[in-house]
């Protein structure tokens, strides 16, 4: 079993915390000048997104988490799962709904993804900054305005609908900014 | 392609923070001077170490003349030992400025190797010796912090206070519930380690209120964490040491001076024995501080405070890299 020692810690360090994966975020080093050393540890729950904070003795160890970060393609769902690729090795591995979570609205097939496995298995799956997608159903655009004020409602080919400005079409493409789910631009082809 | 050059080559504070640094040092050895204070240098390297369970000292190996197959040598958690002996030779009052070491520590408020300023006051007793601190921190901080009257506060009233539990008689039970109740959840504390626990509650829950917009001295700590103070004499059950506080940031560390020989070398057994327990390196305790003890130290209080603390409060700052020419990162 694979440990770190506190003074291993620091942000985006993978640990195991009662049974559950997390990642560190915020790691102090206390100590009364002639007491006992702490560091005091906010983390970041993988499985349930909570952030807790636990103090370890300094110099005590915590047992590590296999978890790790890899950029892999989205290939399809089966309904049940979605089903990624790894670009290098082609091994393919499925994610359940609870690790796609959000990121279903973003998913389209053949674009990179960022998997969190834990033990092999999804976690979660974080969609590029930036995506771009085909709109499917928008109201009639007004050719002349490009101002870009106002704006309506575009469903997008994945199912997400974001505002798009006046002058976008149907059956345009266009990046969408996936962490706030906005506009950015039209794609260039 | 060659590699980018590193950027760490940089000094970790801006240079008008180590001129403003510079001036605040030259301030506070000022002050001892126009007192009649004498400066003193003592070595870094001993042959003797601290034996404080929970102090680390990093040592290195001297080889040379009188020490052909080496000689393991320690650099000093604090000059303390060396000073007392000055003081036991009748040196009088004295301070020191110098570079100290500490393994193990690193941190927003820790790096390993800071300065101290420790200095010994024959004839003062530690509450002598706390108002001169205040005056110190006061002079220092003049037109830089302003601070309200100075808050006196025993280490049971503190307890009692911020976590409704008496520090003295409270039970291992005690402590973990009530840790839990205020949130902490903290892991590997032994239920019977009332110093950990002690440690724990005080730097989560009431260190935070110390020294807000004014000095705080906690004074009267329990016997057991008593280091080199003398016991009260009328409450053995707490020490004579005191800490001083401000923006809830430890500074000082004094004590009305333990002087006993034999109480002194039953506290380095113990810590030996404790040190054993805990599976720390044994250490050598200082025969030579034994000896002077024995010969005889003034009755004195002595106190040490972190400069590096102290200029980060001054400043402004957060960590304390921000106020030092390099920090262990760039060291």
């Amino acid at each position: 079993m694979a440990t770190y020692s506190t003074n291993e810690f620091k942000p985006g360090l993978k640990v195991m915390l009662d049974n559950d994966p997390g990642s560190i975020i915020e790691n102090e080093f206390v100590k009364p000048g002639k007491g006992q050393a702490f560091n005091r540890v906010k983390i970041r729950n993988l499985r349930s997104g909570r952030v807790i904070e636990r103090t370890f003795k300094s110099g005590d160890s915590i047992e590590a988490a296999d978890v790790i970060d890899t950029e892999m393609q989205y290939l399809y769902s089966d309904g049940e799962f979605f089903h990624f690729m790894n670009p290098e090795s082609f091994e393919q591995i499925p994610a359940d709904a609870k690790a796609v979570g959000d990121t279903v609205k973003w998913l389209k097939e053949e674009v990179t993804c960022l998997v969190t496995l834990w033990n092999g298995v999804p976690l979660s799956v974080e969609p590029q900054h930036t995506v771009a997608l085909k709109i499917v159903e928008t109201d009639p655009g007004v050719r002349g305005d490009t101002s870009g004020g106002g704006g309506k409602p575009a469903k997008l080919e994945t199912g997400a609908v974001v505002r798009v400005p006046l002058f976008i079409q149907n059956g345009e493409v266009i990046k969408v900014n996936t962490r706030t789910g906005e506009y950015v631009s039209r794609a260039k082809e | 392609m060659q590699p980018a050059p590193p950027s760490d080559w940089r000094p970790s504070a801006p240079l008008d923070t180590l001129q403003q640094r510079a001036r605040l040092l030259q301030k506070l050895r000022a002050f001892f001077i126009d007192r009649g204070v004498l400066e003193v240098e003592t070595p870094q390297l001993s042959a003797a170490a601290t034996t404080d369970p929970q102090l680390h000292s990093l040592s290195t190996q001297y080889i040379g003349p009188g020490a052909h197959r080496g000689q393991a040598l320690y650099l000093h958690t604090s000059p303390e030992f060396p000073m007392k002996r000055l003081l036991a030779a009748g040196s009088g009052p004295i301070f020191q400025l110098c570079k100290v070491f500490r393994d193990g520590e690193a941190g927003r408020l820790h790096n390993p190797e800071f300065t101290l300023l420790e200095w010994y006051r024959p004839d003062y007793d530690h509450r002598q010796l706390m108002t001169e601190v205040a005056e110190l921190v006061t002079h220092v901080l003049e037109n830089r912090v302003p601070l309200g009257a100075t808050e006196w506060l025993t280490y049971e009233d503190a307890f009692l206070r911020h976590t409704g539990l008496n520090p003295l008689t409270a039970s291992g039970a005690q402590w973990a519930t009530c840790a839990r109740q205020h949130g902490i959840a903290a892991a590997g504390l032994d239920p019977d380690a009332w110093d950990g626990w002690r440690d724990l509650l005080l730097t989560h829950l009431i260190e935070p209120h110390l020294g807000l917009g004014r000095l705080t001295f906690l004074y009267d700590y329990p016997a057991s964490q008593a280091a080199l103070a003398r016991l009260r004499p009328d409450k053995p059950a707490v020490a004579e040491r005191f800490e001083l506080y401000l923006h809830g940031v430890e500074l000082a560390n004094g004590f009305h001076e333990l002087g006993d020989a034999g109480e002194q070398r039953r506290r380095f057994d113990a810590d030996l024995a404790r040190r054993k327990t805990l599976g720390l390196a044994w250490t050598p305790p200082d025969e030579r501080l034994l000896a002077a003890l024995d010969h005889g130290l003034p009755a004195c209080a002595g106190v040490a405070l972190g400069v590096d603390r102290l200029v980060m409060l001054a400043l402004g700052a957060q960590r304390l890299a921000e106020v030092m020419a390099f920090s262990i990162e760039r060291a």
